[in-house]
């Protein structure tokens, strides 16, 4: 082993366990910031959570509801998951100087090459017409109020390192095809090139040592890049890669109309209904402070509805089948997430910088973030839900955010007090005497 | 418009054909009464309030009640006893009166030993059917385009011969809180079907279907400002299959609906119509048993 191997290899090393070491800090973050959510049960049902999964997630079986950008996304993911297997090689290869250490197996080896560099080809025209609608032909849900600035460089950021990436993978292999053919030490015979091998004019003029600082500058720079995007991802909406799996295993099960009912709220009216009840006895000991009613802040969402939002890629697909968004009113479900998402980070920063402690700031998502007109422009249809590729709710967010505006600050607009006044008083949300509702029996 | 000769001659030929409205000849018990008489009902028929007040609404609920009549379904309604479920107030936030109202409701239906429930209100099926069983309320509840699709198959309601429906231009469109909410996308449809007429599908349809604009409480406020009414847009998609009937399986999208096609004045044209009403023209009712 020579000494220009060794610092390579020393290198490769540090490069990894840099890029290792703030992925998992940043992880880590994430973490604590979704576990600081109200508690949620996901434990039951486990069959059908892993199923859902599998049927949602990992077979993506929501994406083609919208063909173009569920073939191309399926094109991209499918890339990214089997590329991976490239990453291992790499890896293996940097950490012990080896090259193409996988090459021993033959023909295997020349297929699973061949279907990189194919996959590599897909991903690089998926990217290519995502950038497009995104930019170029500028569809409607790209262009809302909530992607202007960073959302939209995030999603710009993305789509152009991964070209740039699956490019200098298949320049690498170009080059290497080259060196090959050219018997240079260390290129041994391997693998088989349908794509790269249009690349071969780019690099067939260089020279030997040229051809090798090519072959080897391209290495570094995929492998950097990969490791730039692993520490990139978990700050970027990106981060769907991995939640996606998480979020739909625990996904709502129940049917979609199923709102919960409050817990809470029960012990107080079973209290009330109960005849046996003493009224001027004293309220039990409570343990910890009382619970807010409703959603005011992030801290109040459970950690599902934290994990979504950590989740939701901001594709829009919510917003654009949202009836009251398609009717101009200023609600858009993304949004919700986008704002939860923004919310629960600057909390987690906040919450770190004082050691742990989190004092209230005097904000709160609801109120500075989102605002009572987006809540109640709601029809609470379940569009975004069903919409939503990887079976986010921003609906529960609104619902739970208007019980704390009528549960804790008792803010409706009028003809909601009056609605629920009519409900107390005659038993339906007109002002109808209760005792005229069988009158329509006398007219059958 | 290309269909207006053709839809206006179809609505003028719709209309109540075998119903006259003021005529009073079915009495509907109330559960009070037939448990002071010892008797207990297969089914509890839950009106809901717009069913019970709202002018239109009642309409539908004499339809769904001349069915169950005709049927020979053993039915019967709480009346006064009966009370908002509160789905309007637990959507717009106040959980508190949601089930206070859920608690009286389920001493009510417990009290009776209800076990089957039909309504005529999406809504009032959601909260009955997934909401109050963790508050102590369980029971098999059925949306009554589902109790339709049975009584036709048990052959408890036979379609009349002389079809008023044949070949029209129907389209429906699925209530929230049947279809996505609860996935009952087939019922109304397979209803409509037995009417011999065509049913055209929207462009968006079933779990994919436009909201009306009517629910989470919109129904009881003015909506937020924007640039047009919900049920306008959904209107002119219904409009856009050509129909001469929109079928309506909630009394909160008819209302949208009516409203939507007044807007687009194409009232002369288009009815909008519940299916129970649909059913109610096309069935042998009063070939029925007299009761």
């Amino acid at each position: 082993m020579n000494l220009a191997s060794m610092t390579s290899q020393l290198l490769f090393l540090l490069l990894l366990s840099t890029g290792i070491f703030f992925f998992a800090k940043r992880i880590g973050v994430i973490r604590r910031n979704i576990r600081s959510g109200r508690d949620w049960d996901g434990s039951d049902r486990k069959a059908e959570r892993w199923a859902t999964m599998a049927r949602v997630a990992l077979g993506q079986g929501k994406m083609t509801a919208r063909p173009v950008a569920g073939v191309m996304h399926i094109l991209i993911y499918v890339g990214f998951v089997i590329i991976n297997i490239e990453i291992l090689e790499i890896l293996i290869d940097g950490l012990f100087g080896t090259h193409r250490v996988f090459a021993f197996l033959g023909p295997v080896y020349d297929f699973l090459i061949a279907s990189f560099e194919w996959l590599a080809a897909g991903v690089i025209l998926a990217c290519i017409v995502f950038f497009v609608r995104r930019n170029g032909i500028a569809l409607a849900r790209f262009k809302s109020n909530e992607l202007k600035g960073w959302p939209s460089l995030d999603a710009n950021i993305i789509l152009v390192v991964e070209v740039l990436l699956m490019f200098a993978f298949l320049s690498m292999n170009a080059a290497d095809a080259i060196a090959q053919s050219r018997g240079l030490d260390h290129y041994v015979p391997a693998g088989s090139f349908p794509v790269s091998s249009l690349l071969t004019p780019l690099y067939a003029g260089l020279t030997n040592a040229g051809l090798i600082a090519v072959e080897r500058g391209m290495w570094w720079f995929h492998i950097a890049g990969v490791l730039a995007f692993l520490v990139y991802v978990p700050y970027s909406k990106h981060f769907h890669i991995i939640l996606a799996f998480p979020n739909t295993y625990f996904s709502n099960l129940n049917p979609k109309g199923q709102m919960d009912n409050m817990a809470a709220v029960k012990k107080e009216v079973d209290l009330m209904m109960d005849p046996q009840a003493d009224p001027y006895a004293a309220a039990p000991a409570s343990e910890g402070p009382p619970e807010r009613f409703g959603v005011k802040d992030a801290s109040d969402l459970t950690w599902k509805q934290l994990l979504e939002a950590y989740t939701c890629t901001e594709c829009g697909r919510c917003t654009s089948e949202c009836p009251a968004n398609q009717t101009g009113k200023l609600l858009s479900p993304r949004k919700i997430m986008m704002s939860t998402r923004d919310r629960v980070e600057e909390i987690g920063k906040q919450r770190e910088a004082q050691g742990g402690e989190w004092k209230p700031d005097g904000k709160s998502l609801l109120g500075d973030w989102i605002t009572e007109e987006e809540l109640w422009a709601c029809t609470s249809c379940q569009a975004c839900i069903t919409a939503c590729p990887i079976n986010i709710s921003p609906m529960g967010i609104i619902l739970d955010m208007r019980r704390s505006l009528i549960m804790e600050d008792s803010k409706s607009p009028e003809s909601i007090t009056s609605m629920f006044n009519n409900i107390e008083n005659n038993g339906a949300p007109w002002a109808f005497p209760a005792g005229s509702r069988g009158d329509w029996t006398q007219e059958v | 418009m290309a269909h207006r000769g053709r839809s206006q001659q179809g609505a003028a030929a719709i209309g109540p054909k075998k119903y006259n409205h003021t005529m009073s000849s079915i009495h509907i018990p109330t559960m009070a009464e037939m448990t002071a008489s010892g008797q207990a009902p297969e089914v509890l028929f839950w009106v809901g309030c717009a069913g019970s007040f709202d002018d239109r609404a009642k309409r539908i609920t004499k339809a769904i009640a001349r069915i169950l009549h005709a049927s020979e379904t053993s039915f019967a309604v709480l009346g006064q006893e009966e009370s908002c479920t509160g789905d309007p107030a637990k959507r717009a936030g106040n959980e508190f009166l949601y089930q206070m109202q859920a608690a009286q409701n389920i001493a009510t239906l417990n009290g009776y030993g209800i076990k089957r429930i039909i309504t005529g209100c999406p809504h009032c099926f959601n909260m009955l059917k997934n909401e109050y069983p963790e508050l102590g309320g369980q029971y098999e509840v059925l949306h009554h385009t589902q109790f339709i699709r049975e009584l036709i198959e048990t052959g408890k309601l036979r379609m009349s011969g002389d079809q008023p429906f044949k070949g029209r231009r129907i389209t429906f469109h699925d209530p929230c809180y049947l279809g996505r909410a609860n996935g009952e996308y087939l019922a109304p449809r397979e209803v409509i079907t037995k009417l011999d007429a065509e049913l055209l599908e929207m462009r968006r349809c079933k779990q994919n279907a436009m909201c009306c604009g009517a629910g989470g409480a919109q129904m009881f406020k003015e909506a937020e400002p924007g640039e047009r009414e919900v049920n306008h847009a959904r209107t002119d998609e219904a409009l856009e299959t050509q129909p001469e009937v929109i079928a309506t399986g909630c009394p909160f999208c008819n209302t949208m609906m009516t409203d939507g096609v007044k807007n687009a004045n194409q009232e002369s044209n288009v009815e909008v119509k519940d299916i129970a009403e649909l059913i109610a023209e096309a069935a042998d009712l009063l070939e029925a048993p007299a009761p």
